[in-house]
């Protein structure tokens, strides 16, 4: 009795606030402009018992998803925010993978004060890192400035408000997430395995790719979801650092709701959205499964 | 047969350079006496003076702080529940539907999770404001606790719990003195966990707000929309050196706890 007590108490709560919201998106994304515009009433009324269901399952239709599917708009948004995503995911892999490497080459004693280091700038605030590189990508800014007396360019270039402006926001505040789960299969990694590689007559760039890079497998599939799921429905980065070209499927969510005011829109894009990350979420978690299997 | 190559070395000045270059320029900056953000004229603290005086901010830093440890407080102990569930509670209806509501919140995009809530309030007739906000804030970061939590009830030793209950423990007081002061060292991170994301968060809070409670964030990402500003720049080196102490305080007292019970564990096994 006691233990159901335990049990209901943060299930009810995850009930109500996260399923119960879920199907209210989904149910508005069937709805009409008209019946999903405030003052929102909801149409399934429960004291009308079954009559009432089918009513209610009679209003829903299918209309703005239709209507998703003929704007060009959203078509775009979607495919530009896989690009940016995918795009993005590549970059931080690149720039990861020799951090993660190096982190796990460096002494012992100095280890768990570079993973901190790498934690570290993930605890301040989000938007503040973002809003740190409005200052550096801007025509005047810093970034400008330091070409420009280098002498590697004579006119500034436009780097804030454009897709470049967003991968470099993604990398930044992504990157903890790629460099951990690498260096922790790259850490695990028994020496003696590359040593036996260079007995064999590899070389050591050989030996790197042949050994090193197939047992950081794990790591690097596991640090590249981490930074594709979350970038796919980013908002805050494309919003800052992206110009008004730049199309990313969380932004125009944002839009449809705050400036059109289009309920059922928004959320026939949250659930498409959603649609779109169930399978690299799915294909993720099997692949952690996997993992744990073979490591135990 | 470790190698710390000059290639190593390059990466990791390289990476913490890209990690903590574009912090320290901000900070530099907001001692800058030009409003001109990318102009250095020389050093002063009056953005920082600016700042004091500006009402509005420190109205949404109150909002903020409240909305943080009062939600990150309800988090932690419903996801301390849940993660003994989870890990001890055994079989039960739904356990996998259950599971998922966990663990689905971490890879939900912010954008859905804040309109989804959104439009359950309004079906609700709730008024937003504060206390949507906490409402909100409690339901995802009470996941992010009870994954940090999990984690620890999984790796600690079962049999000691069993011994409690032999001893005629009730279940309740096998947890508060076995249990809890086991994993007390999780729960407190899951609660610094639940506060920094509270803090930080810009999106959730902007769906379910009302027009009584302005966050921090939603102040700051509505003056960043206009371009950088020294006040923004200011208020940033504040947040970043708040945060930078407690997580530094924060890990000096684990490594300090984890040593004390290291050395009581083995004056234990010595008196045995």
């Amino acid at each position: 009795m006691r233990r159901a007590v335990v049990i209901l108490i943060p299930y009810l709560w995850l009930v109500a606030l996260f399923l119960v919201p879920f199907g209210i998106v989904l149910k508005i994304s069937l709805s009409d402009i008209a019946t999903a515009i405030p003052p929102y009433t909801p149409n399934f009324d429960f004291s009308a018992g079954w009559a009432g269901f089918k009513d209610f399952l009679s209003q829903l239709d299918f209309e703005n998803f239709v209507w998703l599917t003929e704007d060009d708009l959203y078509w775009k948004a979607y495919l530009s925010s896989l690009k940016i995503a995918i795009i993005s995911t590549i970059l931080t892999l690149l720039a990861g993978f020799p951090i993660a490497y190096a982190m796990a080459q460096a002494s012992k004693e100095w280890q768990p004060t570079l993973m901190m280091l790498i934690i570290l700038p993930f605890w301040t605030s989000f938007l503040i890192r973002v809003y740190a590189w409005m200052g550096i990508l801007s025509t005047e800014g810093f970034l400008n400035q330091f070409l420009i007396w280098i002498g590697l360019i004579d006119t500034p270039l436009q780097i804030l408000n454009t897709d470049w402006a967003v991968y470099i926001g993604i990398i930044y505040t992504y990157i903890p997430f790629m460099i951990l789960p690498i260096y922790a299969t790259l850490e695990k990694l028994d020496p003696s395995y590359l040593e036996a590689a260079e007995d064999l007559g590899c070389s050591r760039i050989q030996a790197f790719w042949s050994v090193t890079v197939p047992l950081s497998k794990p790591g690097v599939i596991a640090g590249c979801f981490l930074v594709f799921i979350p970038a796919v429905g980013e908002f805050v980065i494309p919003s800052v650092l992206g110009g008004s070209k730049t199309l990313m499927i969380g932004k125009v969510l944002w839009e449809e709701f705050f400036s059109n005011r289009d309920w059922p829109v928004a959320s026939a894009v949250a659930i498409i959205l959603l649609l779109i990350l169930v399978i690299p979420i799915v294909l993720f978690q099997k692949q952690q499964e996997r993992q744990q299997e073979a490591d135990s | 047969m470790k190698r710390f190559t000059f290639f190593n070395a390059t990466s990791l000045t390289l990476g913490f350079a890209f990690l903590y270059v574009p912090i320290l320029i901000l900070v530099i900056y907001s001692f800058n006496a030009s409003r001109l953000v990318t102009v250095w004229a020389g050093f002063s603290t009056k953005w920082y003076g600016e700042l004091l005086q500006n009402q509005q901010f420190l109205d949404a830093a109150w909002v903020t702080l409240k909305v943080g440890l009062i939600s990150s407080s309800i988090a932690t102990v419903l996801g301390t529940i849940a993660a003994l569930v989870l890990v001890r509670g055994g079989k039960f209806r739904g356990r996998t539907l259950f599971s998922g509501m966990i663990y689905a919140p971490l890879v939900m995009p912010e954008v859905i999770t804040g309109l989804s809530l959104l439009l359950l309030f309004i079906a609700a007739g709730v008024d937003r404001g504060v206390f949507t906000i906490v409402l909100a804030h409690a339901t995802f970061s009470m996941c992010y606790v009870s994954v940090v939590v999990s984690s620890r009830l999984i790796s600690f030793d079962q049999s000691i719990e069993e011994a409690a209950y032999d001893l005629g423990c009730t279940p309740f007081d096998a947890f508060k003195s076995v249990t809890l002061p086991i994993i007390a060292p999780a729960v407190i991170s899951g609660w610094l966990l639940a506060f920094t994301l509270s803090l930080d968060d810009l999106v959730i809070a902007s769906f379910t707000t009302g027009p009584a409670a302005t966050t921090l964030p939603i102040k700051i990402y509505s003056a960043v929309r206009l371009g950088v500003s020294p006040e923004i720049n200011a208020l940033s080196t504040l947040l970043i050196g708040i945060v930078t102490i407690g997580v530094i305080t924060a890990s000096l007292v684990t490594k300090r706890a984890a040593l004390h019970r290291k050395r009581q564990e083995e004056l234990a096994a010595q008196n045995h």
